[in-house]
């Protein structure tokens, strides 16, 4: 198990062991090599320090009484704040009590709204809620094809227009259908944008204003870096988004930006994306996420040890 | 006050603007150059103040700007693109999930259109679903040739067969798109090499230019896909996306570091005209004026 903070940790306590009880100096010297990681991790600048200012009260305390293994100690405090930073609970999609339940999917450009769509469809298929995917996206080449390829491919209906530019008469033209076939989901694919596009976030304004989803699911990319939280700002002030998925989080980024993301929204995380495929969609975990951001694995046994 | 659990700026000397320093340090960890490249650029400005050479905010700014072109032109950092000495230039385009490499390709093709050269695009991502289509309006959209199989064939022979179409075509530029991969699947990467192997094959010097497309908003794993995928195929050049947006792409500054190849081209927008070439100056004096 590849543990880079314990380490770290581990070397700087090491260098004051002798000296008895750690100094708010020493704790200090201990948090920067946090704060590091941390970053590292693309965790946002300011929550980074919020975070530590917190983390830092609790460590005093704890760390001056008990000095034994205090690397460890840090690095379960540092986890245990990390995890309840992320979000307490875990939850589904919140399904309308007069089918269809409308989701929308919104997010900046090439985050993985399209295929997320596919992938949330198809789980509720499999629930046995039969879903139709609307193709509101007129701008990307082929964005029209890929939701139809998605659909086909997961035999799930999609309602798409090429003849007209105008979401809204799009997305309430999906719906009509999906009312009349009586379907218990329909979820909306819109375009990609970026949050400061005043004209293109209309766009979605006018959109949520007119079909009034149950959820409007923000889709971040798992690797965003700094950004991450007006990003999510943007969205959120423009749409007031419901839930959150983080996508690509099948490769070896830290993931920092699902804590950016939650500590400024304090939105749920409702799923992860972990790969291309349809079935590539995991509930997300706290306790994982503060893990994968620490880089260390399984942290009751490390500090059980302890 | 100043708390050292917060900052790295912990050497302070006497006359330095601690205040400064900080800013600086903030400015670049906010535009994701990352831990290690911050201290290093803000050292450097402290070093320069110790000495007098920078005195006022703006004096400040103005040598963490140098500091960066500096860094961005050191060692092989020529943004111009590399052609083939005879028969077509061929470009592999590379990168993750949705970093814009299509888009770029588009964008590219275009240029070259103007310039009056004879391009051909090979849609070697035959998995996305609709990439092949997407591909396919570019090329219409810039008036080029295009090259594609059926969607699920294998990559590395519409690799093959682009490039071979470019050269019985007598094509200047042949720009091969490929499937998004994360750089952590070993599958996808041996896949790669393939493709690149494949277009060795059918022309020996090429692929002249291997470009990777890194998505300007993603944070410090940039590094870890810049080092994975150069170890797969020879990264020539880096490609940066999605700058119109608010990320700033700091973490190009390590990336070239690391790689010791150019950044190449800068993607400013959706639409065809927005791609331009690298400019490590103007790259740094927007960034400390932001
Ligand atoms: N590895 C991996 N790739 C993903 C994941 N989710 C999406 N992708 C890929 O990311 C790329 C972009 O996905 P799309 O679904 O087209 O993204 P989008 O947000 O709809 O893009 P735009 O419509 O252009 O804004 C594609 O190559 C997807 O296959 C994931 O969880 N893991
Ligand atoms: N704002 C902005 N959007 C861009 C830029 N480049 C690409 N995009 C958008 O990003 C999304 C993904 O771009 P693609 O070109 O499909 O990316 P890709 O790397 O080919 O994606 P995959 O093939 O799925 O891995 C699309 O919506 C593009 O329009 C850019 O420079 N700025
Ligand atoms: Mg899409
Ligand atoms: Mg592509």
């Amino acid at each position: 198990m590849f543990d880079e903070l314990s380490d770290k940790l581990g070397n700087v306590f090491a260098k004051l062991r002798g000296r008895g009880v750690l100094t708010d100096a020493d704790i200090k010297e201990g948090l920067r090599e946090v704060r590091r990681v941390l970053l590292e991790a693309d965790v946002n600048f300011s929550l980074t320090r919020e975070f530590l200012e917190r983390v830092e009260k609790k460590a005093v305390g704890v760390l001056q009484i008990k000095t034994i293994q205090p690397a460890q100690q840090l690095v379960k405090i540092v986890h245990d704040e990390l995890t309840a930073m992320l979000g307490e609970r875990r939850e589904g999609l919140k399904m309308s009590t007069v089918p269809p339940t409308i989701i929308m999917m919104v997010g900046l450009q090439g985050s993985g709204k399209t295929t997320t769509a596919g992938k949330l469809a198809r789980k509720l298929m499999l629930e046995n809620r039969s879903t139709r995917l609307v193709a509101a996206d007129v701008y990307r080449p082929a964005a029209i094809d890929q939701l139809e390829t998605l659909g086909k491919a997961l035999n799930v209906p999609v309602y798409a227009d090429r003849d007209t530019k105008d979401v809204v008469k799009i997305a309430k033209a999906g719906i009509d259908q999906g009312v009349r076939a009586r379907d218990r989901v329909v979820i909306i694919d819109t375009a990609g944008r970026l949050q400061i596009d005043a004209d293109m976030m209309d766009e979605l304004k006018k959109l949520k204003a007119a079909i009034k989803p149950d959820e409007i699911l923000f889709v971040a990319d798992g690797m965003t870096g700094q950004e991450a939280v007006k990003i999510a700002q943007g969205f959120d002030e423009a749409l007031n988004v419901t839930g959150v998925i983080l996508t690509k989080l099948d490769g070896d980024a830290r993931g920092g930006a699902a804590l950016s993301i939650y500590g400024v929204l304090k939105k749920p995380i409702k799923y992860i994306g972990v790969g291309e495929k349809p079935d590539a969609l995991e509930e997300f975990h706290p306790e994982r996420m503060a893990g994968r951001i620490l880089q260390m694995g399984d942290i009751v046994s490390l500090v059980e040890k302890a | 006050f100043k708390d050292v659990a917060f900052t790295d700026v912990s050497v302070l000397f006497k006359g330095v603007d601690e205040g400064s320093l900080e800013t600086l340090e903030t400015l670049l960890i906010e535009s994701d150059f990352g831990v290690t490249t911050s201290l290093a650029l803000v050292a450097d400005v402290e070093f320069r103040a110790k000495r007098g050479e920078v005195k006022t905010e703006a004096e400040f700014r103005g040598a963490l700007a140098q500091g960066i072109e500096a860094a961005l032109r050191k060692g092989n950092a020529d943004p111009t693109l590399l052609r083939a000495t005879t028969g077509p230039t061929v470009v592999l385009v590379i990168g993750v999930n949705g970093a814009g490499k299509t888009t770029f390709i588009g964008k590219l093709s275009a240029q070259f259109k103007k310039e009056g050269k004879k391009v051909l695009l090979g849609a070697a991502d035959t998995f996305r679903a609709g990439a092949i289509d997407q591909l396919r309006v570019w090329a219409e959209r810039a008036g080029v040739d295009f090259v594609g199989g059926a969607p699920g064939s294998d990559p590395a022979s519409v690799a093959f067969d682009a490039v071979d179409a470019g050269m019985t075509r007598g094509a200047d530029i042949v720009i091969v798109d490929t499937a998004g991969r994360l750089h952590t699947s070993d599958d996808l990467m041996t896949e790669l090499r393939k493709i690149h192997r494949v277009i060795m094959k059918r022309l020996p010097d090429a692929p002249h230019e291997v470009l990777l497309v890194l998505d300007g908003t993603i944070g410090q794993n940039a590094l870890s896909q810049a080092r994975t995928f150069s170890a797969a195929v020879p990264v020539t050049g880096i490609v940066v996306t999605k700058l119109d947006g608010t990320a700033k792409g700091g973490i190009v500054v390590a990336v070239h570091e690391a790689l010791n190849v150019p950044i190449k081209f800068v993607g400013l927008g959706e639409q065809i005209g927005d791609l331009e070439p690298f400019d490590a100056g103007d790259y740094a004096k927007e960034l400390v004026e932001a």
